[in-house]
Order: C-alpha cells, then sequence, then structure tokens
C-alpha cells in the first residue's frame, strides 16, 4: 500500500506503536545475538564444506591412485591374477548384461504399478495403504538382505535358476523396483486432474486416458526415476556377492548359463587382494564406474530440466 | 470401476442407457495386469521374510535362540562353534555410531544452512554436489576408507591403529548418509510455514534464533524421521564395513580396533567356501533375520515420522 496518510486516529496509532515497537525490538538486538548469529552461520557452511571436501577428496583419490592402469586396456582386457595385465572385459560385459535385464524387468513392472496406485487404487481400502508402505519399507531394506531373498528364492528354491546372470538381474531388479515406482507416482501426481477429466469428458476409457494422456505428460519424470535406479543397480555390490557375481570368471560371461561376475564386484575384488597394482587396478576401475555413473545422472538432470511439465 | 445402470431421460421421455456400450474386457485386464504389478511388492517382502524364515528355524533347532541372541562369543568356524551374535551386532552398532557422530552434525548444518541461510547461488552448487555424493557407490566410499581415510589420515593421527578399524569404516558410512540426512531434514525445515519464521523476524530474532528456536522444534519430527532412516541405513551397509572394517568379531565399541558388522560377516560366509545346509552355513539367515527386524522397526518408524510432519504442515 503506498498511502501513507493513515485514515484514522486509530490506525495511526497503531502504526506509530508498531514503528516504534520494531524499531525498539530490532535496534535493540543484542550485540552478542548478532555475534551468536555469525558465528552459527560459518559453523554451518564449515559443515557444508566438510561434506564438499570429503566427496571431492574421493574423486581425486579414485582419480590419482587409478591413472597409472587408466587406458583403453582396461576395458578389452579380461580379468587376470597377474595384475600388469588383468582388466575389467568380464566385469564391464556382464555388468551390461545385469542392467539390460534390469531394465526390460523394471520398467513395465515398475510403471505398472505406479500407475495402479495413483489411477485405480482406492486409498480407503487398507490393502492399498498396506502395498504403499510395504513399499516404502522396501526402499530401505538394506540390499544384502535382497541378497539373502536372490540366493533363498532365486538361485535355489521355488525359481531354481542356479548362478546365473539372469538371477543376479533379478534380485537388482527387485532391489530397485521401489524407486522406479515411488518416482513414477511422483510423476504421475504432478499431471494436473483437469487433463484426465478433459480427456474422460470425451469419452475415453480409464485406460485410454492414462495412455494418451498421463503417460506422456509424466514420461520425464518416469524416465528420469528409471534412470536413477539403473545408476543404483549399476553401483550395486553386496546382493551380487550373495547370488554368484563372486566368482573368478576367465570367460565373456552369458546371460542364461555359467558364471558371471559385475563391473563393482570385480573393483571390491581386485581391492581386498593385497598386492598394491590391484588397488590401482581398482581404483582405475571406481573411475569407470564414477564416469558412467555421472553420465547416467547428468542425463537424467538433463531430462528432468528439459522435458519437466509445468502446468 | 463397476459397471452401474446409469439411464437419463431424453427430450419425448425417450430412456437412454448412458453405460458402455460393451463391457470392456479389456480394461478390466489391465487394471488386473497393473495391480499384479503393485501386488509384487508384497510378493517380494514375503518372499523375504520366507527366505529368512526358513533356514533360521533350521538354525535355531541346533542352536538355542539365547545363545545366540545374548552370546559374548561368535566363533562360528572354530570346533567347538560357538554362535553369540553380540559381537557383531555390536561390531555393527559401533560403526553406525561413529558414522552418525559424523553425519548427523555435518548432514544437520548443511540442511540448516541451504535452509536458512543460503542464497540460490550457492543452493545451485551445493545441492546437485550432494546428490552426487547421494550417488556414489558404496564400493567406492568403502575403498576410499582403506585406501585414503585409514592410512592417510587416522594412521597419521593415532600410529599404533590396525589397518583396518571401525573408524575408517564409520566416517565412510558417515559420508554415505550425510546427503540422505540433509535432504530429508531441509524438506522437512522447508515444509514449515513462511509464517512463523515472519513471525520471529518480526520479534527482532536473528536468523540464528528462527533456525534454531522456530525451525528445527517445527521441523523436528522429519529431523528424526531422516537420522532414523540413516541408521537404518548404516546399519544395513555391507561394502564400506568389508572394506574397511575388518573380519574380527570384537565386542567393543573402540573405534581404533578391528571388528566385524553382521552384513560383512554375511558378505564373507557368502563368499568362502563353507557347505549350504551347515549350521555354520545357516548363520548367514539368522543374522539376516536380525539385520531384517532392525532395519524394519526404524524403516517404520522413519516412515510415520515423515508422514507427520507432512500431514501438519503440508
Amino acid at each position: 500500500m503506498s498511502d501513507d496518510e493513515p485514515r484514522t486516529e486509530r490506525t495511526r496509532l497503531a502504526v506509530a506503536g508498531a514503528r516504534a515497537t520494531t524499531a525498539a525490538v530490532v535496534a535493540g538486538q543484542p550485540r552478542k545475538d548478532v555475534i551468536r548469529n555469525t558465528l552459527f552461520s560459518v559453523l554451518l557452511f564449515v559443515a557444508i564444506l566438510i561434506a564438499l571436501a570429503g566427496l571431492a577428496a574421493l574423486l581425486i583419490q579414485a582419480f590419482v591412485e587409478g591413472r597409472p592402469a587408466l587406458g583403453f586396456d582396461l576395458f578389452t582386457e579380461p580379468n587376470s591374477s597377474d595384475a600388469t595385465i588383468a582388466g575389467f572385459r568380464q566385469a564391464i560385459i556382464g555388468s551390461l548384461m545385469l542392467i539390460a535385464g534390469v531394465i526390460v524387468l523394471v520398467v513395465p513392472l515398475g510403471v505398472g504399478a505406479a500407475v495402479y496406485l495413483e489411477e485405480y487404487a482406492n486409498r480407503e481400502r487398507w490393502w492399498n495403504r498396506l502395498i504403499e508402505l510395504n513399499i516404502q519399507n522396501l526402499a530401505a531394506v538394506p540390499s544384502i538382505i535382497y541378497g539373502i531373498l536372490g540366493l533363498g528364492f532365486i538361485v535355489r528354491g521355488p525359481l531354481d535358476l542356479g548362478f546365473i546372470a539372469l538371477a543376479g538381474s533379478l534380485t537388482l531388479a527387485l532391489l530397485v523396483l521401489p524407486i522406479v515406482i515411488i518416482a513414477g507416482r511422483e510423476a504421475i501426481r504432478a499431471v494436473p486432474p483437469s487433463i484426465r477429466e478433459g480427456s474422460l469428458a470425451l469419452g475415453a476409457t480409464q485406460w485410454q486416458t492414462i495412455r494418451r494422456q498421463v503417460l506422456p505428460a509424466s514420461i520425464a519424470g518416469i524416465a528420469t526415476g528409471v534412470i536413477l535406479a539403473i545408476s543404483r543397480a549399476f553401483g550395486e555390490t553386496a546382493p551380487l556377492l550373495l547370488v554368484g557375481a563372486a566368482t573368478f570368471v576367465t570367460f565373456d560371461p552369458q546371460f542364461l548359463s555359467g558364471d558371471y561376475t559385475a563391473l563393482p564386484v570385480q573393483i571390491f575384488q581386485y581391492a581386498t587382494r593385497p598386492q598394491e597394482e590391484f588397488r590401482i587396478l581398482s581404483a582405475a576401475g571406481i573411475i569407470v564406474l564414477l564416469l558412467v555413473l555421472l553420465v547416467m545422472n547428468s542425463f537424467a538432470i538433463w531430462l528432468r530440466n528439459r522435458y519437466e511439465q509445468k502446468w | 470401476m463397476e459397471a452401474r445402470d446409469i439411464t437419463a431421460s431424453g427430450p419425448a421421455g425417450i430412456t437412454r442407457r448412458l453405460e458402455a456400450a460393451s463391457p470392456r474386457y479389456g480394461e478390466k485386464a489391465i487394471v488386473a495386469a497393473l495391480a499384479a504389478c503393485a501386488l509384487l511388492s508384497v510378493v517380494t517382502t514375503t518372499a523375504i521374510v520366507i527366505a529368512l524364515i526358513g533356514p533360521t528355524v533350521g538354525f535355531f533347532q541346533d542352536v538355542p535362540i539365547t545363545d545366540f541372541l545374548f552370546g559374548t562369543d561368535w566363533f562360528p568356524q572354530f570346533e567347538p562353534a560357538s554362535f553369540g551374535v553380540l559381537p557383531i551386532v555390536v561390531g555393527t552398532l559401533s560403526v553406525t555410531l561413529w558414522g552418525m557422530l559424523v553425519a548427523i552434525p555435518i548432514g544437520l548444518g548443511a540442511a540448516i544452512y541451504l535452509s536458512e541461510y543460503a542464497n540460490p547461488r550457492v543452493r545451485k552448487v551445493v545441492k546437485p554436489a550432494l546428490e552426487v555424493l547421494a550417488g556414489i557407490p558404496t564400493v567406492a566410499i568403502g575403498f576410499f576408507a582403506v585406501a585414503f581415510i585409514t592410512p592417510d589420515i587416522i594412521q597419521k593421527l593415532a600410529t599404533s591403529a590396525p589397518i583396518f578399524l571401525a573408524l575408517s569404516a564409520g566416517i565412510g558410512i558417515g559420508l554415505m548418509v550425510v546427503p540422505i540426512i540433509a535432504s530429508i531434514s531441509e524438506d522437512a525445515m522447508g515444509a514449515v510455514p513462511g509464517g512463523l519464521r515472519e513471525g520471529a523476524y518480526a520479534m527482532g530474532a536473528t536468523r540464528m534464533r528462527v533456525a534454531t528456536r522456530v525451525v528445527f522444534p517445527a521441523a523436528l519430527s522429519g529431523i528424526v524421521a531422516s537420522i532414523v532412516l540413516a541408521i537404518s541405513r548404516a546399519v544395513g551397509e555391507t561394502m564400506i564395513v568389508v572394506l574397511a572394517a575388518g573380519s574380527t568379531p570384537n565386542l567393543t565399541f573402540d573405534p581404533l580396533q578391528s571388528i566385524q558388522a553382521m552384513t560383512a560377516y554375511i558378505a564373507t560366509i557368502a563368499t568362502g567356501e563353507v557347505a549350504q545346509g551347515t549350521t555354520k552355513y545357516d548363520t548367514i539367515f539368522a543374522v539376516g533375520t536380525l539385520l531384517f527386524v532392525i532395519t524394519l522397526a526404524m524403516n517404520l518408524i522413519s516412515i510415520r515420522l515423515v508422514r507427520r510432519f507432512r500431514e501438519v504442515y503440508e
């Protein structure tokens, strides 16, 4: 309001009173408080700096240590017990296979579950609330527990696949499924109801509405979630140790039979060997792993910014 | 959507059915398929429980449950074997404790700074950096702990420190969970209505007072949720403890001692040459069950607390 002249006596008094109080309080802000505030903000900033320094140290350390082993050989040379010629060939092939399997499994299942929970499920029903709570919990179950699930249910037990790459893919898919579902639900929820109502009013069925309106409008958010899930699966080690990726593989792995391994598992195995050369190799593997993740995550962020719809 | 008999009166009293001309079986099949996708999550949980319980029951037929839960000697590989789980539980708790001592001040500091102090330029740098940190695979953090934190920091300060020790893994885990604490806490603080802050500023409070006396208490349930979730993650983390904390079951909270965590035990036995079906092999499942129960309890607490702050302010 630009009106400087208060209209009535009462308003003028009230404004004057408020001004005086504010001035008294703000001017009277104790010096001690001001100094404390400054110290506090410095302390908080130091906390952030420590976190960023930790991240920087991790990246620099891996790069400095792994640099001597960096080179094209890293991708083409097979696993070996001789550190001077060993590489990550089988591990990289194995990881690519595992991830391909995860994508095929996780996209339809995750998007399907997200669509059901957002578009069809009635939240008043206890079973739908149970599914929701269950997914939130599954997202925080330790990854090694998924390894035990894979060991007991997929490698042996009901599915009885044995220690093959498909079992690893299934285990990783179950592990990252909650990530896809949660991200997918958020993306679908961001589509305004008016879009759906418009479509339904034109006579489209609910599924037609979802397929032609809701899914295209939320595809960027869903894709971002899928990429984040895949990068999580790509770096995951612990569950793979239990479902057979830990074996020493000397041949190119296959998806449905025989031994397999994965990049993070190979990094882990090289890291546990006592020789210095293997540690260098391990650090070089970490650089490769981090570069792949960096590319994937940058793509996810770009996708989010480029195609995010503002309604 | 259930089919209803809807009719409407047209002009001249002609009634028309507004119901779809065909029963739309395809539509129903799609709903069923989508519901099946959602149900898969329940199946997963059930399968986890079955996979854990079966061998665990077998294990407790060989080893009394009280010996397992309260025994202080964990020597499954010796003759005679001893299956007291406490040393590896304490190992996990010790690493978690040191991790939290690192992560809680840093994570909360970062959250308060981002929520109350930071200008947009700083946020634009710090938030993606924390996201990058959150995306670093734990095997890389474990390697960093054993190849840098232990030799270049801890052993420089405490020269008698061993190669594998709880503190190093704790710092690594702290680094891992900082983004979790920072992002969930910042969300919770962001959900505190601006009016509360403005009221305090109008009373002449400094930023620090607003942050610590108004925003922090108002966002407390979300902050606690973030910490509980971080503890759950720390307890369940495998690669960092396997690489940095060692494999000596040791009933101690001493940060400068080599210990063995529950997850590290599972990983070690699963990759070793233990014949399946033996009591020693079944320890994986007994320890796994205990781990699952601990993390389940914490996840449920955390989910409930997050829901509370969402309900209050959003």
